[in-house]
């Protein structure tokens, strides 16, 4: 326990201290239920979502075709979004609300093939557990797999460029990209509720309060789960690792060590 | 360290980040109410009806934490079994080599 983890975990205390008091209402964090977006803003994220969709459809195509031993690891990718987005977990805001699961993916294959994977999850949460829903399928896909696998690879993307350890680089972009998936949301609702004085902004900053605050220790929570299985994938699955760091053009864990804690 | 050791320290730290909460919140409804974001959204506009129903609700909560359970179960079942087929896989190339 050396002085620097000490300052984190003194940090987090406090942070679940001032959520406390400042949010002291239990809040709903998840999906855009079924029916809660207008039909126009239901439409208009449908639409957005699409090219998306056949980006991440042929960069899966073109994985799969040149690299077919990755399938496995692509399924793994998936499942974890699967396994993730099935656990409400309860956070200090006192409500409960789910990681995505998204990150993982985004810096193993790439934002766009975490687009399909993660439409496909949201499909069998909308249609078999009624959470989600099918009209504002398209909203929650632009949030958890279209924005947040993004800003995952974007992050882990940059970080990497500036030099920064792997372990942090996978932490953040899993974390950052989780958060954002919540803040999307906010924005999402917001534009569709403006609120009557303050309007679009007023709107946002409200369902901010609900759906990111209670994120973030989930956020954290994914964070570090990622970092768990990419521990475990740098010492096992080097060789895919190292195929996949050839044609996405990024330097993937190599080390014989591991990511370090 | 080894990575399972750290990853112990890892996963202990996620225990925390998850349980914390209930031991904090003693009082709080840790509730995943659908009528919490229906508030939330009447309030900005009043006159706001979902248009939409699920096609299919899960008749009860036992169904429902039924199906949330078989999606994590599914979920990791998978996610791990990789894990073992990659460890395996890994000590066979090991063993070729040497």
């Amino acid at each position: 326990m050396n002085l620097s983890k000490v300052k984190k975990i003194g940090l987090l205390i406090t942070y679940v201290i001032g959520v406390y008091i400042v949010f002291p209402d239990s809040a709903y964090a998840m999906h855009i239920m079924e029916g809660f977006l207008p039909f126009n803003w239901a439409a208009f994220w449908m639409v957005a979502m699409v090219p998306f969709v056949i980006l991440g459809v042929r960069s899966i195509k073109k994985t799969v075709t040149l690299y077919p031993n990755l399938k496995m690891l692509l399924g793994m990718a998936g499942a974890f979004a699967f396994v993730l987005s099935a656990m409400k977990i309860p956070s200090v805001t006192g409500s409960c609300s789910h990681p995505t699961g998204v990150g993982l993916g985004a810096i193993l294959f790439g934002p766009t093939a975490m687009t399909v994977l993660g439409m496909i999850v949201l499909i069998f949460q909308a249609i078999l557990l009624a959470h989600g829903g099918l009209t504002t399928l398209g909203a929650n896909t632009f949030s958890m797999a279209i924005v947040g696998p993004l800003v995952s690879y974007a992050i882990y993307k940059g970080l990497k460029k500036l030099g920064a350890p792997q372990w942090l680089s996978i932490f953040l972009a899993a974390a950052l990209g989780d958060l954002m998936t919540y803040v999307t949301t906010s924005f999402q609702l917001g534009l569709a509720f403006p609120a009557a004085t303050g309007g679009v902004m007023a709107s946002v900053i409200k369902f901010m309060s609900i759906f990111a605050f209670t994120q973030v220790p989930l956020a954290i929570s994914e964070g570090i789960l990622t970092v768990m299985v990419f521990n475990v994938l740098s010492v096992y699955s080097q060789k895919e690792l190292q195929v996949l760091s050839v044609f996405t053009g990024k330097g993937l864990p190599s080390s014989k060590q591991g990511v370090k804690a | 360290m080894k990575p399972i050791a750290k990853n112990g320290i890892l996963l202990l730290i996620v225990v925390v980040l998850a349980f914390g909460p209930l031991f904090l919140l003693r009082g709080g409804e840790f509730a995943g109410a659908d009528d919490r974001a229906e508030k939330a959204i009447s309030t900005l506009n009043a006159n706001y009806e979902p248009w939409f129903k699920p096609l299919w609700e899960p008749p009860s909560g036992e169904v429902e934490t039924f199906l949330f359970a078989l999606q994590a179960a599914l979920g990791s079942g998978f996610v791990f079994y990789y894990l073992g087929y990659a460890k395996g896989k890994n000590s066979v190339s090991k063993r070729n080599q040497s």
